[in-house]
């Protein structure tokens, strides 16, 4: 962990320059023109996209900055999802009001988890968080629990219509909406990171007893970072389950928090900006694994994730920041 | 009564499949401080290896062994080319080709083998046996586990190979100077824990059927059993595999009910992790600052 240390420092030092404003607005303009000349399934992918890269930037503060590993993030999406779903069909809630409530629900979780996780290591709490993703499913599949869930077959729920005044299809409303949260959430993390918490963060994550010293309450930074990862992950699930319009058990198994820590180190542990490389690389390369192997598309997906693995040990945001550091 | 004595025993020979994988995890976490998440998947492959031999009209024992050497032969191959690189990465850059790794296994299984659920033999038959508390299975597969388990503490108790792979594990750096090689010995490592998990596979397939996601809540199951027993004691890997195989069976049995067993290893690592960090029999790791 500690070997990347100085990348970290100098991304963190990035995130408080004021230039990075004009290239994160020309790529903010970008990608919303890109909602006119998509079709809707492409629109849908990147929704899912987006919904998947706050969900790793949920991770990058948990992982990246204060070095706690989890991989049972999708623990947290989950929530998020299953608490929009009923929102949206039982109480008839707006697909918007959902959000804050989720947030709400996946910060109080991920306080909750924090307060265990404070006596946990690195790999014990990777193994921990692992156990929760691959105990999930039967936890939401649970009796108790089913009157709310809707058991195995889970919840469906309705797109949500554009503003009329708006002349867009549903999936191109859904997509300004997605980035437009995202980028709101974007900008909130980049501010608390290169700020006084975001370097109580880094420093409990380097030095926890010199951190103790200067007077950080590790404590009380560790489980508020778990509870900022959960809020943003909690979202994100709440957007990726308007987007598929559907919730159930089995779509929240172990293989969903393994692309979300896929998506982080594919990403780059310590950058904010990693996380939409990442969210992109677990949303299109099974895809394209998909389009070399029908047989095994996995074992493609699995190969190409070693492969960047050997070639980008830091993930794409390190290897790029290693290559215009080197430049200038 | 009677009831009880079944859960018991058969508690136990389920525990002894989870000490099996424990001690293979145990294994790799000493030698090189990674926890190998495609321990399960590697295991499932090796049993659809000895399956295919089986089919091929091999004899059952002829494939264990076939297997088992191939597994050995495939984990050393894992460390030499695709760890070996990695040595020197970040650790989350290595938990990514564990990753890598537990698709590739999972994926290929599916793809080579197909998804459908298949019987796989036993060699030492169902009958019930000691009154009807044990199937011959059970019996049989306990007793394999512990011939494994006692090879294994031979092997490192008593041979220089395994005081010399203790030795890399402890501290590489002087090893490396009286003259071990340290590289190897990892690999060795792999090997070793690739054939564990071989011989778990074949020992549980009979009793969960084989399809490519088996060693998915073993896996979970091993790993509780690794904490309780403390991570760094293969015995205590072993004691504590066959405890939660015995916590398993009795607390499915009369408290929580089937669908929630996997979600009881969850409660268990979060109890160990929480009340005694160490586990049972492990060593506190002290760090000096």
């Amino acid at each position: 962990m500690s070997g990347n240390t100085l990348a970290m420092a100098r991304a963190a030092r990035g995130a408080g320059q004021p230039a990075g404003l004009l290239p994160t607005a020309v790529v903010l303009a970008v990608l919303a023109a890109l909602t006119f000349f998509l079709s809707g399934y492409q629109l849908f992918q990147l929704t899912t996209a987006i919904a998947y890269g706050i969900a790793i930037l949920g991770l990058v503060i948990l992982t990246g900055y204060t070095g706690q590993i989890s991989l049972g993030h999708g623990a947290f999406y989950a929530i998020g999802a299953y608490v929009t779903a009923i929102l949206m069909s039982v109480y008839d809630v707006p697909y918007w009001a959902t959000l804050p409530v989720s947030a709400v629900v996946c910060a109080i979780f991920g306080l909750l988890l924090g307060f265990p996780a404070l006596r946990l290591g690195g790999l014990y709490l990777a193994l921990t968080t692992f156990g929760l993703a691959v105990a999930l499913p039967q936890l939401l599949k649970h009796p108790l629990l089913q009157d709310w869930t809707g058991g195995v077959q889970g919840i469906v729920i309705t797109k949500p219509d554009p503003p009329a005044w708006l002349k867009l299809t549903p999936d191109q409303w859904l997509y300004l909406f997605s980035l437009a949260v995202a980028a709101v959430l974007f900008v909130l993390a980049r501010n608390l990171l290169r700020g006084r918490i975001g370097r109580a963060f880094i420093a409990v994550r380097d030095h926890p007893l010199a951190a103790e010293a200067m007077g950080i309450d590790i404590a009380m930074v560790k489980t508020g970072a778990f509870a900022v990862s959960a809020l943003y992950t909690g979202i994100a699930g709440s957007l990726g389950a308007i987007a598929v319009q559907f919730v159930a058990p089995d779509s929240f198994g172990v293989f969903l928090s393994i692309a979300l820590f896929v998506g982080l180190v594919v990403g780059g542990v310590g950058t904010i900006g990693g996380a939409l490389f990442g969210a992109l690389f677990i949303v299109f390369v099974p895809n394209v694994a998909a389009d070399i192997s029908k047989a095994a598309p996995d074992a493609v997906y699995g190969a190409i994730l070693i492969a960047v693995m050997f070639v980008m040990p830091a993930g794409v945001a390190g290897t790029l920041g290693r290559l215009l550091a080197r430049r200038s | 009564m009677a009831g009880l004595l079944h859960q018991i025993l058969s508690g136990l020979a389920t525990g002894g499949i989870y000490a099996s994988v424990a001690l293979a995890l145990v294994m790799i976490y000493q030698a090189t401080h990674h926890v190998n998440f495609a321990q399960g998947e590697m295991a499932t492959f090796s049993t659809y290896l000895a399956l295919m031999f089986i089919n091929l009209g091999l004899p059952y024992w002829a494939a264990f062994v076939v297997t088992v050497v191939l597994s050995f032969a495939l984990g050393v191959v894992i460390e030499r080319v695709l760890m070996r690189p990695m040595a020197n990465a970040p650790v989350l850059a290595s938990v990514g080709v564990f990753i890598g790794l537990l698709l590739i296994f999972n994926a290929s299984t599916g793809a080579i083998w197909d998804y459908t659920t298949k019987a796989f033999p036993t060699p030492f038959g169902d009958r019930p046996l000691l009154g009807g508390y044990i199937s011959g299975h059970e019996l049989g597969s306990t007793a394999v586990t512990l011939v494994v388990l006692l090879l294994v503490y031979v092997f490192f108790r008593y041979t220089r190979l395994g005081l010399a792979m203790r030795a890399a594990a402890y501290n590489p750096v002087s090893s490396r100077l009286v003259g071990v090689r340290v590289g190897w010995m990892l690999a060795l490592g792999w090997g070793l824990a690739a054939a564990i998990g071989a011989v778990a596979g074949m020992m549980v397939a009979p009793i969960v059927f084989l399809d490519p996601n088996m060693m998915g809540g073993i896996l979970l199951y091993a790993f509780a059993g690794a904490l309780l027993g403390g991570i760094t004691s293969p015995l205590g890997a072993v004691i504590g595999g066959f405890s939660v195989g015995v916590i398993e069976n009795l607390a499915g049995a009369y408290i929580v009910g089937t669908e929630l067993k996997l979600s009881l290893a969850l409660v268990i690592i979060v109890a160990v992790l929480v009340i005694r960090p160490s586990g049972l029999m492990g060593r506190t790791i002290v760090a000096r600052v």
